[in-house]
This record gives structure tokens, C-alpha cells and sequence, in this order.
């Protein structure tokens, strides 16, 4: 759009431009230093947008660009897409969407780094560092395109939410990483060769496919927030390729903030990042460390018996797992919080940091169901209060109650901090039978005493249990 | 110094202040925190518009490559933002409440 300025103010132009830049920079930073409360982290939101919504009207003026059609089609159409999905989307398949999101910003850094190299008649003449980055750039694009669609797959049930492997996979992933960079070393030698360059894409893309698929289920939260880390380093590519300053500095802060939740996700489940990468954990190898369930007797409940339970209770916990998300039983939950608060019985929620499928999953559902999130305390604050509490309702979880994280140093599991929800008087597991969880482990609590299982679909139970507190 | 030194050294220290930033979020914040980063990765739209917009000679290859970067950018900007908005509306309602 820079023919419609005055001819006078052109040679200062591009400065102006990487000025208004520095000032959507600002707008990113601001924005996601407001993000860290929930009071301001709407405006931090709006914030960040304006900025973007700053840095894409600038780039308009930038005289490289002298054609519209496309760019007005391709806004028109990914804005329209991502508007509709935005908003029809349920809160509780929230993480299946970020997964889809991060899978598309991963493609467009990857496509930007292969866009510029090939509106270049003749390559030759790019230097060696925009080489790199260009390899680098499609890399690391091209994978996390491909990793975050096989993410969203494993989410929505399509492949299967189990670690799918077999042996040799982890030599298969690393060699093929090598022989990736090892490739674009080459391809910085001789940029003209096609066949290089179609291998490197092509590998990157199956990287992406092969290296989350042996990923399992409950290890989720970690490969969302690390592909998400994915996704700003290869913006940050793009940007060292284009020689933009603002493309580099907001992906090295997604980078960064991916990092983060993912070194959080690790940290709460006690293992390492190469643990969760090349581990393959949940499914069928992970072994069971409590022996056979058939000769232990379980003890069940009914809604009646519960209802009274939870009525005259003083304290109740209620420990929220995936399994709440999948039956989208937020708000029959809420309801039944709300009676029994009305009854005067004090109600709370604790929150182990990779309870669902995604870094922060739970607190989402419940925000969406009005349940105020001071009331939502995280793994630290609830298990000073187990002690004190009279029934736990364990609602589609597992693994993160399961006390062999404590007992059985044989236990995959085992040093994995979690919610000590034996330490209450009684606990009740929601649950649809007695099978293991996502890490494929036996959880010696459903034989506990101090238990009661709840058998049956979390929101029928919960609807139940609901009918049934109007009775008591 | 090379240009790719320079912008080596703003990578690093963005890096850095991203941990700086992000590092006490709590827990409650940490969907809408993925969300709102993820939109901010689709920044990349602005090299795809360079890519889409210019023109030269045999430039139609480069100019479909930077239209389909464009489509896939915007998806990640505007659904980012707007899903986060979402979700960090059910969070400022109960604020408001109180």
C-alpha cells in the first residue's frame, strides 16, 4: 500500500515500519506480563491482539508488497475458519483445538521459509545463514505442522490415545533428526539441488508423525506445551530467513513460554522431558507393580448412600481427572456443589497440575461452569487439607490419586507428586470400571477400605447423585 | 557483525525475557496463557504477507506458497485470540461478581 503514500515520506519508510514493530513488540510483551493474573489477563489478551492486529496493518505499507488478491483471499478464508472454529468449538475440547491452532502456525512458518527461498530466481545468491535458517525454518515448521494434527488425532479418539510404538522407533526418530540437520548442511552448499531440499521437507513432516505418535495419552500435557514451544521457535526462523526483528522476538517468547508449561507438565509428573519423548509410556508397557485386582473386594456406593455422605459431610474435596472432561460434566458438578454448599458443607476442588490433556485443562472446564477459581486450589494448597476432609469425590481421575506413585518404587509412576486423597477419611472414585488409567497402572486406592466406587459415566453419576441431594 | 549474529542476540535475550515473563503464571492462567502464546506464534503472517505480496518474474510458485502461509497464519491469529478472549471471559465474570 505504499503507492498511496507521498513520494517524500518513502526513504523514511522503512524505518517508520521496524519503529511500529518495536511498538507491537511492546504490545506482546505488556500483554503477556498481564496474562499472569486473572484479573488483567483479558486485556492482556486484547493487548497482544492489538499488537498483531499493528504489526500486520504496518507490514502492508512494506514496498516489497505490491500484489493484494492473495493476500485479501488468504486472510478473508483463514480468518473466517479460525473465527468459526474459535467460537463453536466446545470448552471442553479446548485442547484438541490448541493442538489444531499450534499445528497451523507451525505450517505457515514452515511455508514462509520455503516461500521466500523459492521467489528467488536464483538461490545461489542467498547467503549461508539465510540457508540455515531456511532449513531450519521448514524443519522445524514442517514437524510441528505434522506433530500437532497427530496430537490433535490421539485427542479427538481418531489414532489411538495409547502409546502406539514398536521397537527401534526412538533409533528410527533420532537418526532421521540427524540426518535432517546433516541435510540442510548440505543444502547450504548447494541450495539448487531439489532433491535435497524435497527430502528435507518430506522428513520433517514424518518426524512430526513418528515422534508423537508413541507419546501416550496422559503425557499429553507436556507434548501440547512442548509443540506450542515448537511453534514459536519456527516463527523465530522465519523471521531470522525474512530478517524480521518482530518475527524473532514473538516467537522466541512463545518458545520460551512453551518451554516453560512443558518443563512445569515434566516436573509435575517427575520425569524428565526425554522420559515422556522417548519413554512410550502408557499403554501396555507399563507394568503393574500391586499385583492381580481379581481376589480384592471393592466396596460400592449408590447415589442415596452418597448423597447422605456428602450432606452431613463439613469438608468436601472434589478431584477432577479427564474423565470429567470427556463426559462434559462441569456444570451438573457445579450444581451439585451448589446444594451442598447451600447446606452449608464447605466445598473445594484440587487441581494436580496434569489432571486432563492439556497444561491448565481442568481449571478451564470448572471456570466455564461458574465455579470461582479461588475455590480451585492447586496440588500444594490441597494436600494440606486432606487430613481435615471428610469425602473426596475422585471424578475421572486416576493416576494422579494413585498411591503407588508413593509406595512402589517399582511403579512407572513412582516419585510422580499427587493428590494424597488417602489422608481423608473417605474417598469416592467415580468411575466406568475398574481398568487402569491412561498409564495402564493398577490403583490399589479402589481396594481401600476408606474407598467406595461409584460405577458408571461421570455425569449420569453426578446427575444422579444431584436427584438424590434433593431427597436428604 | 554478521546479520545473522545480530539477530542471534535479540533471539537470545527475547528467550530470555520470555522466561522472565511467563515463569510465575499460575496454574489456573496456564490454558489461556498456551492459547494466547499460540496465537502471538502466528505472527509468521506477517512474513507470509511479504511472501504472498510481492511480484517478479516466475513468482507465481512463491506467491501460492505465501497465500495457503497466510490462510494457515490467520487461522492461528484470529482463532487464537478469539478462543482465548473466550475463555478468559468465563474468568473475568466471576471477578466481576464478587
Amino acid at each position: 500500500m505504499s503507492q498511496f503514500l507521498p513520494e517524500a515520506i518513502l526513504p523514511y519508510l522503512p524505518d517508520t515500519i521496524q519503529i511500529i514493530y518495536l511498538i507491537a513488540t511492546f504490545f506482546f510483551i505488556r500483554g503477556l506480563k498481564l496474562l499472569n493474573s486473572p484479573a488483567t489477563a483479558r486485556k492482556g489478551n486484547q493487548l497482544a491482539a492489538a499488537g498483531m492486529f499493528i504489526g500486520i496493518v504496518v507490514t502492508l505499507f512494506d514496498q516489497q508488497i505490491i500484489s493484494f488478491e492473495w493476500i485479501i483471499a488468504g486472510i478473508l478464508l483463514g480468518g473466517l475458519i479460525g473465527a468459526v472454529l474459535a467460537k463453536k468449538v466446545a470448552m471442553t475440547a479446548m485442547p484438541e483445538l490448541v493442538a489444531v491452532f499450534n499445528g497451523f502456525g507451525g505450517g505457515a512458518s514452515a511455508l514462509v521459509a520455503w516461500g521466500e527461498f523459492s521467489r528467488l530466481v536464483d538461490p545461489t545468491t542467498m547467503s549461508p545463514d539465510s540457508l540455515i535458517t531456511t532449513g531450519l525454518g521448514i524443519f522445524i515448521g514442517a514437524l510441528t505442522f505434522t506433530g500437532s494434527f497427530v496430537a490433535f488425532g490421539k485427542l479427538k479418539g481418531f489414532i489411538s490415545g495409547n502409546a502406539i510404538t514398536f521397537p527401534g522407533l526412538n533409533i528410527i526418530n533420532i537418526g532421521s533428526m540427524i540426518a535432517v540437520l546433516v541435510l540442510i548442511g548440505f543444502f547450504t552448499f548447494d541450495p539448487t539441488n531439489q532433491t535435497i531440499f524435497w527430502i528435507i521437507l518430506g522428513l520433517s513432516l514424518l518426524i512430526g508423525i513418528t515422534s508423537v505418535i508413541p507419546i501416550g495419552g496422559a503425557d499429553m500435557p507436556v507434548v501440547i506445551s512442548l509443540l506450542n514451544s515448537y511453534s514459536g521457535i519456527a516463527a523465530s526462523m522465519a523471521g531470522f530467513v525474512i530478517g524480521n526483528n518482530l518475527l524473532i522476538i514473538a516467537g522466541a517468547l512463545v518458545g520460551a513460554a512453551g518451554l516453560i508449561l512443558t518443563q512445569i507438565m515434566c516436573k509435575a509428573m517427575n520425569r524428565s522431558l526425554a522420559n515422556v519423548i522417548f519413554g512410550s509410556f502408557g499403554g501396555d508397557s507399563g507394568t503393574s507393580g500391586s499385583g492381580e485386582a481379581g481376589d480384592k473386594t471393592v466396596r460400592e456406593t449408590s447415589p442415596e448412600d452418597l448423597a447422605i455422605q456428602v450432606a452431613y459431610a463439613s469438608k468436601v474435596v472434589i478431584a477432577p481427572g479427564y474423565g470429567l472432561a470427556v463426559a462434559q460434566a462441569q456444570h451438573v458438578l457445579k450444581e451439585v456443589a451448589a446444594k451442598l454448599e447451600e447446606r452449608g458443607v464447605q466445598v473445594k476442588y484440587g487441581i494436580h497440575p496434569v489432571a486432563g490433556r492439556m497444561p491448565g485443562h481442568m481449571n478451564v472446564l470448572l471456570a466455564e461452569a461458574d465455579v470461582p477459581y479461588d475455590q480451585l486450589l492447586d496440588m500444594d494448597q490441597i494436600n494440606q487439607e486432606f487430613k481435615t476432609t471428610d469425602v473426596v469425590l475422585i471424578i475421572g481421575a486416576n493416576d494422579v490419586v494413585n498411591p503407588v506413585a508413593k509406595t512402589e518404587p517399582g511403579s512407572p509412576i513412582y516419585g510422580m507428586p499427587i493428590l494424597n486423597v488417602d489422608e481423608a477419611k473417605r474417598t469416592v472414585i467415580f468411575k466406568r470400571s475398574l481398568s487402569p488409567g491412561y498409564a495402564g497402572i493398577d490403583n490399589p486406592l479402589f481396594y481401600d477400605e476408606n474407598n467406595q466406587m461409584f460405577f458408571g459415566d461421570a455425569k449420569k453419576s453426578l446427575q444422579a447423585l444431584n436427584e438424590a441431594l434433593n431427597d436428604v | 557483525m554478521s546479520a545473522l549474529i545480530f539477530s542471534l542476540f535479540i533471539f537470545v535475550l527475547a528467550c530470555f525475557i520470555g522466561f522472565e515473563l511467563i515463569a510465575k503464571v499460575p496454574p489456573t492462567l496456564h490454558t489461556p496463557l498456551m492459547s494466547g502464546a499460540n496465537a502471538i506464534s502466528g505472527i509468521t503472517i506477517v512474513g507470509a504477507l511479504i511472501v504472498a505480496g510481492h511480484s517478479g518474474i516466475d513468482s507465481q510458485m512463491s506467491q501460492f506458497i505465501g497465500f495457503v502461509a497466510i490462510v494457515f497464519a490467520t487461522i492461528n491469529v484470529v482463532g487464537g485470540f478469539m478462543v482465548t478472549d473466550r475463555m478468559l471471559e468465563m474468568f473475568k465474570k466471576k471477578e466481576d461478581e464478587k
